[in-house]
């Protein structure tokens, strides 16, 4: 591979910056009492006090996964701290009200919260280190009757709906990352569209860990009541620092009958740098339930992050349910990722389909794992699986893990699986035409990825896209 | 407009191309004919700039410039086309983003204004005519699934929107059909100007019916072992190469 497309992969991390503000936040370690503190500071009910016990007890009797093929330095519980809060985060009469750091903060990562400035028709939820730190659009969506806040806010307000969803798809016992998100979460975003409504704007999220060794363990839930449709997209940075951080969060989503949920992430953490030192360390657990014909339908563009472990499932519970995943995960330099889906087929007539890109760089690690599970009740039940992985250079790796388990004999499930190189002779060929070799590199991997950009809300298609373009520049080798 | 003096060019340890000098005036057509691995191919790579290929003595010079310091980009965007002999898939990459992000990377380094999709519909619906494509070629992936008479008719579409001024075509007639072979033809004669020029790599003298050349040369193992009118194509159809082989080697 010629140098020239090596220099194409290493460009600087632009969201790499911190903001010096101050927090409030615990010290490091992990116990009983810290379960306790977080609780407090946010001021929940006993219900959900009970339920952060509940969930540390059981992690304290669980062990680390080691099954994904990645691998890290062993992870020191103790001294991570796991509340870290601006300190003039108090509920906000208004988002001018915000600390005008933070408000720089996101301006400089391109997320303006100023509602009129910002991209029509997207309300976005910030969230800065453990809190969310504003919410837009909130009384516009009101008039609708959907409820778009941070997760905090929602079990104080809307605890009857949080009671009955929290954990009804990812149970607190679920997996030891599921577990410890369980016990100490700190914030995050709750989503609830009434019956027949279709929310009338993208709903989005961004995430944003500023503080140094703190972990971040957001909870996302979103319901989906009968009918109602939903499109929310989540995006995340982090600053550039030596040390890996923890990012352990918890997606659950709930689409009851004929509701339709379709969830777009876009997940930029700092990968670490071209030794491999710091970086995200992503474990994340993201499932969804999909009643009588509903579809839930994942969309994630996975180019950040040093490890990045995450499966986001769907469990096609109801009759003529559909679940989707379309996937394009990037790992350059020393990254590792092993990610794919899990699809269970429940109900009758179910239908999922897993549309996998991996493209591995440097010396870059990615695993497609995908689970397509059909149970004895599922008639015809239905999956199509397509995994496309793509080498630049010679030091990288790309692996799949295919695992299908049928019960019902009159289900049909397919697998397609390709691997290709990005070749010196594509590259040529662009530039006989007169493009840069840069140019060259990411048209040819976002034609790779076509089928899941498609997939994306328009506004974030071209972000998306250009994020690729980045996380490759300099990356052959 | 071309001037190639003593090009020597190797891949590894071994040479391929063994001394070549070419000289090409604008307005001029040029055929090189030649046995299967003669170097025809590696000279048309050689001139768009393959990084496969070492140079390693000889020089090219192209309106005037130094061609072989030029990146290939900027070889293209002074107006060199090199129509492959096998042309590159791209899959996922539609025809019309392809060659509009190439045309507009052209106009930009002419310092003139980019086209927008809708202004680049027009200019190519019009270049389309003229190689008898049909528009839902535009939508398909760069040469993704193309049949080879497609990959080659396509290859003639780029050349069409792109207006070189120093074009080189590396067996586009071989794998066409009597009908496509005149269109793509047709297509270079339309093209063909004052102002441009053409080398054109054939093994048949079919081709050069339609395209007259100015000047026929045959390559014989990494040299220009003769070089004639187009009368030379029409002996080399009855005689084979053998004879040129055979016989003293003949000033350009
Ligand atoms: N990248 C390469 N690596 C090794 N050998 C090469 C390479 N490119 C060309 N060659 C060799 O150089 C010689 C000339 O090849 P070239 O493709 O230029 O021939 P050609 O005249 O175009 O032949 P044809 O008429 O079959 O198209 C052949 O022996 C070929 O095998
Ligand atoms: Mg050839």
């Amino acid at each position: 591979m010629s140098s020239e497309i090596e220099l194409l992969v290493n460009k600087d991390y632009q969201y790499g910056f911190s903001t010096d503000i101050e927090a409030d936040a615990l010290p490091p370690g992990l116990n009983e009492g810290v379960v306790r503190a977080i609780s407090e500071r946010k001021r929940e009910p006993e219900w959900m006090l009970e339920w952060r016990l509940k969930a540390f007890r059981r992690w304290q009797q669980m062990t680390e996964p080691h099954w994904s093929n990645v691998n890290y330095p062993a992870i020191d519980y103790q001294a991570i701290s796991y509340y870290s809060a601006p300190r003039t985060a108090k509920p906000l009469g208004s988002l001018d009200e915000l600390d005008p750091k933070i408000r720089d903060t996101y301006d400089r990562l391109g997320i303006p919260l100023h509602e009129q400035k910002l991209l029509a028709g997207v309300a976005v939820d910030a969230v800065f280190d453990s809190v969310s730190v504003g919410t837009t659009y909130k009384e516009e969506l009101r008039k609708h009757g959907v409820i778009f806040c941070s997760f905090g806010e929602a079990v104080q307000e809307h605890p009857e709906l949080v009671r009955r969803y929290l954990g009804s798809v990812v149970p607190y016992s679920d997996n030891f990352f599921a577990a410890l998100n369980s016990a100490v979460f700190s914030d995050g975003s709750f989503v609830y569209v009434p019956k027949g409504v279709r929310c009338p704007m993208e709903l989005s999220t961004y995430f944003r860990i500023n503080a140094a060794d703190t972990g971040q363990f957001e909870r996302t839930l979103i319901v989906a009541d009968e009918g109602a449709y939903v499109s929310y997209l989540e995006g995340c940075t982090a600053p550039k620092r030596s040390t890996n951080q923890l990012h352990a969060a918890v997606v659950e989503l709930v689409a009851l009958d004929r509701a339709t949920v379709k969830y777009s992430t876009v997940q930029n953490w700092y990968a670490g740098d071209e030794e491999g030192r710091g970086g995200i360390f992503n474990f994340v657990t993201k499932r969804g339930k999909a009643f009588a014909g509903s579809k839930i339908s994942w969309t994630q563009v996975e180019t950040g992050s040093a490890i990045t472990w995450k499966y986001p499932s769907v469990i096609l519970q109801g009759d003529h349910a559909t679940g989707e995943f379309y996937s394009v995960a990037v790992v350059n330099n020393h990254q590792q990722a092993d990610t794919g889906t899990k699809m269970i087929h429940v109900g009758r007539n179910t239908k999922s389909t897993i549309v996998s890109k991996g493209i591995s760089a440097g010396r870059g690690n990615n695993s497609y794992r995908g689970q397509v599970k059909v149970l004895p009740k599922a008639a015809n039940a239905r999956n199509y699986t397509q995994c496309d992985s793509m080498l630049i250079g010679n030091r990288c790796g790309a692996h799949t893990f295919p695992y299908v388990e049928v019960q019902n004999n009159t289900a049909i499930v397919e697998h397609e699986a390709s691997t290709s190189k990005i070749g010196e002779d594509q590259i040529f060929y662009c530039k006989a035409r007169g493009l840069s070799g840069e140019q060259a590199v990411s048209m040819i991997v976002s034609g790779f990825c076509r089928e899941v950009f498609k997939e994306l809300p328009m506004e974030f298609a071209l972000e998306a896209q250009q994020l690729l373009g980045i996380t490759l520049e300099g990356s052959v080798g | 407009m071309i001037h190639i003096s003593e090009l020597h060019a190797s891949v590894g340890e071994k040479e391929i191309l063994k001394g070549i000098s070419l000289e090409i005036a604008a307005g001029e057509i040029h055929a090189i004919m030649g046995p299967n691995g003669s170097g025809k191919s590696t000279l048309a790579q050689v001139l768009a700039g393959h990084p496969g290929y070492e140079v390693t003595a000889g020089t090219v010079t192209y309106n005037g410039q130094d061609l072989l310091a030029m990146d290939p980009e900027e070889r293209a965007q002074a107006g060199v086309f090199l129509a492959f002999q096998y042309p590159v898939e791209i899959p996922g990459v539609s025809n019309a983003y392809f060659l509009r992000s190439a045309y507009n990377e052209i106009r930009k380094a002419r310092g003139e204004a980019e086209a927008d999709p809708l202004e680049f519909l027009d200019i190519v619906s019009e270049r389309l005519k003229l190689v008898d494509l049909d528009e839902a070629m535009l939508n398909r992936s760069v040469n993704a699934g193309f049949s080879g008479g497609e990959k080659k008719r396509n290859e003639i579409l780029q050349l069409a929107v792109l207006d070189p001024r120093f074009a080189i075509l590396d067996e586009t007639d071989s794998g066409l059909d009597i009908d496509a072979l005149r269109i793509v033809a047709d297509g270079v004669n339309r093209l063909r100007r004052k102002d441009n020029a053409f080398l054109v790599v054939t093994h048949y003298q079919r081709l050069l019916n339609y395209i007259v050349p100015d000047r026929v040369h045959v390559l014989v193992d990494g040299r220009i072992a003769r070089s004639g009118g187009k009368e030379l194509a029409l002996e080399l159809e009855e005689r084979g190469y053998d004879w040129v082989t055979a016989e003293p080697v003949a000033g350009v």
